[in-house]
């Protein structure tokens, strides 16, 4: 199995963390602190119009009265919002972007992180290679975005919010908060009145994208936050694929990442929503460090036999607390969530879905996996729910968590509510640990410890792996197996 | 071939062997016999490198290489297969992925190319056809939800695939029924050769009907306490080990 021994190789030639480098770049930022003034400083930066900042200013009011929550099973020191940048950006040009005016040093920061910017190297890719276009997001703004001409021809607009809200107000205003109202949480909220940047999706009626959409996020600047905002509308009858990867630099500080994903589905729409999830985790012995990465996303199946699928692959931030979540309104619609969680060294993860069924004959499938090892603690917190009209409705959740040595936790916390009779849910868990016996018997077969353990890992998550766009399943199982190095033995 | 020198190990602070002397040339068959906690399970973990073990004297080689020195999958490498007593699961790894990968590991261990895909298809539907294993099972996670015979006959299966040179049978006909253990058995015989040596590790005299040895030692209280001929296993069937339990404590 080539894939296999490329994990290997990968992890044998690798640093902890690949991505940790820092880019000296000139950047513009706020003020560090937050105040209505720097929520007009962020939307004056981006020329928007007064109903946006008026939007903002609410969300920020609003946020001022609520109190961060506490429930989630994480330990973190309390968060000094006074204490970080709420906007940071390479000092470009404003306005629409062609490549050659964005920073060289910026475009050798995603060669670094083999992020293809350049549609003629992708176009240039291996011969039937599936091509992606690209909206890359360096700290509060987006540098560029690619393949956006070939996508306009069939009707898709990719751009970044920013470009939305000026140039497709009418979109953005319809559907913007639609989905995850400002108030809904502590953390949308905050997002809410300081997002500055993310991407904007719209597929019109019948259209299938014809290719693979990412969006890649890179936390650079010291003591910044990133709160970007991602809003992806798929028209009656509309397909996209959608995947993010993040990734930022080893800091001895804690970055917060507070980011808000909106997908709204029409009639027979269908999103499949990928994530990679990389951001620094921190220092492997000492837990110094890592994003915190506090995440609120939730699609919304507004059309009947509308379609969601979330696939995320967990295996960075020093804390990871996000339920990716699908709103079950249109009849015979669907969701589906599939999830890798890996935690190593310090790393503290809470996460899971919320499937809520309000319509009739609604389906929905969780298989979530969890890796745990180090110091870590990794918990499965997961929401079921189906209304006195979901008559009907079907769940099917699978929940296995997989323990590495003798010093990690897993837990598994699901929430069942069924308020009609007709409805049918049912919940597998398993947890088991690593064994020393099959890692011995692998050995003996001829495998070393570290394969035997990557090959192990991927057995427990495949699962899970098929449902990622193929290249970015054997970039996932890398991750997977690097973030696990030195976890055993 | 396999040469036991004297060789000590215990677990924690308990002796288990307590000076193992044995040699077996290329070509032959030796049976190790025993009663329960006699150390037979442990000689075959520690020959073949599992963590818990310390070795405390003596030596163990193959072929001329100090087994004692090497990682388990080193000695794998060198052609140390040892099928288990209580072959493990591995969920979400066809027995397929796993046997390929496991041969690719040995042979660039050994400086050898790796097998292409299409002659290693052909060689495990030869090989699970001789054994009467379904190759569809051989798509499942491994051993996940496989009967005890199933395992067994698994564990012959990646043997024949390995293709190693000196082969540990620990009380590989547990657990088997009559059927199966025919098919094992021949699985076993067919893979015996002038250049192949191997170890049966059982309690009763039963497999030996099938896998005729060409000694047959007996392992009581950590030492090899009689060597015969296969009689001996025959002799031990129709009187019991009590004649020996006393002798090495």
């Amino acid at each position: 199995m080539a894939a296999v021994k490329e994990t290997v190789d990968t992890v044998a030639a690798l640093e902890k963390y690949e991505h940790g480098f820092t880019t000296e770049i000139d950047q513009e930022f706020a003020p560090k602190g937050l105040s209505e003034d720097i929520v007009r400083f962020i939307s004056a930066k981006k020329e928007e119009p007064e109903w946006m900042l008026g939007w903002r200013l609410e969300a920020y009011r609003r946020w001022l009265e609520l109190d961060e929550p506490n429930w989630a099973k994480v330990d973190f020191p309390k968060i000094d919002y006074q204490d970080s940048y709420y906007y940071a950006a390479p000092k470009t040009k404003e306005g629409p972007k062609s490549l050659d005016e964005v920073d060289p040093e910026l475009l050798a920061v995603y060669a670094k992180l083999g992020i293809p910017l350049k549609e003629q190297e992708v176009l240039a890719g291996v011969e039937g290679a599936p091509r992606y276009a690209v909206d890359a997001v360096f700290d509060s703004v987006s540098v560029v975005t690619t393949f956006k001409k070939e996508l306009a021809a069939v009707g898709v607009i990719f751009c970044s919010m920013s470009e939305a809200i000026r140039e497709h107000p009418e979109l953005v205003r319809q559907y913007l908060g639609s989905v995850v109202p400002t108030s809904d949480n502590y953390f949308a909220c905050l997002n809410s009145a300081v997002f500055s940047d993310g991407s904007f999706v719209y597929i019109p009626p019948g259209v299938r994208c014809p290719m693979e959409l990412s969006t890649y996020f890179r936390i650079n600047a010291k003591d910044s936050g990133q709160f970007e905002r991602t809003l992806i509308i798929a028209d009656k009858g509309a397909y996209c694929s959608y995947l993010e990867g993040c990734t930022a630099p080893m800091r001895d500080e804690n970055q917060l990442h507070a980011a808000v994903v909106e997908l709204v589905l029409l009639d027979d729409a269908e999103i499949k929503y990928s994530t990679v999830q990389n951001w620094y985790p921190g220092d492997p012995e000492t837990g110094k460090g890592g994003i915190y990465n506090f995440v609120t996303k939730r699609a919304d199946c507004r059309g009947d036999r509308s379609k969601v699928s979330w696939t995320q692959v967990e295996t960075g931030s020093a804390i990871t607390w996000k339920y990716p979540s699908c709103v079950l309104r249109g009849e015979g619609s669907s969701g589906e969530f599939y999830s890798i969680a890996v935690t190593n060294g310090h790393q503290q993860a809470d996460t899971g879905t919320k499937m809520i069924h309000l319509g009739a004959n609604t389906k929905s499938r969780i298989v979530a996996k969890g890796i745990s090892a180090g110091k870590s603690t990794s918990t499965y917190r997961g929401l079921v729910s189906a209304h006195p009209k979901a008559k009907g409705a079907r769940n099917f959740t699978q929940c296995d968590s997989l323990l590495i040595g003798k010093t990690c936790a897993a837990h598994t916390v699901p929430y069942i509510e069924a308020r009609n009779g007709q409805s049918v849910f049912e919940h597998e868990a398993t947890t088991t640990r690593l064994s020393d016996d099959q890692l011995f018997y692998c050995q003996q077969r001829g495998l070393s410890q570290e394969e035997a353990v990557a090959l192990l890992v991927n057995g427990f998550v495949k699962d899970v792996l098929q449902q990622l766009p193929m290249e970015f399943a054997v970039e996932a199982q890398k991750l997977v197996a690097i973030s696990l190095e030195g976890s055993v033995g | 071939m396999l040469s036991i020198n004297n060789l000590h190990a215990r677990v924690e602070d308990k002796p288990i062997l307590k000076g193992v002397t044995l040699d077996v040339p290329a070509g032959e068959v030796h049976a190790i016999m025993g009663p329960n906690g006699a150390g037979k399970s442990t000689l075959s973990y520690v020959l073949s490198g599992r963590g818990g073990y310390e070795v405390t004297e003596g030596s163990a080689a193959l072929n001329g290489d100090d087994l004692l020195a090497l990682e388990p999958n080193e000695r794998a490498a060198k052609g140390l297969f040892l099928s288990f007593q209580y072959p493990l699961e591995i969920p979400g790894v066809p027995a397929l992925t796993f046997i390929r990968t496991a041969l690719n590991a040995q042979r660039r261990a050994r400086g050898e190319d790796e097998i292409a895909a299409p002659a290693f298809l052909k060689l495990a539907k030869e090989k699970a056809a001789a054994l009467k294993i379904d190759f569809d099972m051989l798509k499942r996670g491994l051993n996940v939800g496989f009967s005890g015979g199933e395992k067994k006959r698994m564990e012959i299966f990646q043997m024949s695939m390995l293709s190693p040179k000196f082969l540990i049978l620990d009380e590989t006909d547990s657990g088997l029924d009559i059927d199966a253990l025919k098919i094992v058995s021949e699985g076993v015989n067919a893979l015996r050769s002038p250049e192949r040596g191997m170890l049966v590790i059982t309690h009763y005299q039963r497999l030996l009907d099938y896998i005729k040895p060409d000694k047959v030692h007996v392992l009581a209280a950590g030492r090899i306490v009689a060597s015969g001929g296969p009689e001996l296993a025959l002799q031990l069937e129709a009187e019991g080990y009590d004649r020996y339990v006393g002798v090495a404590a």
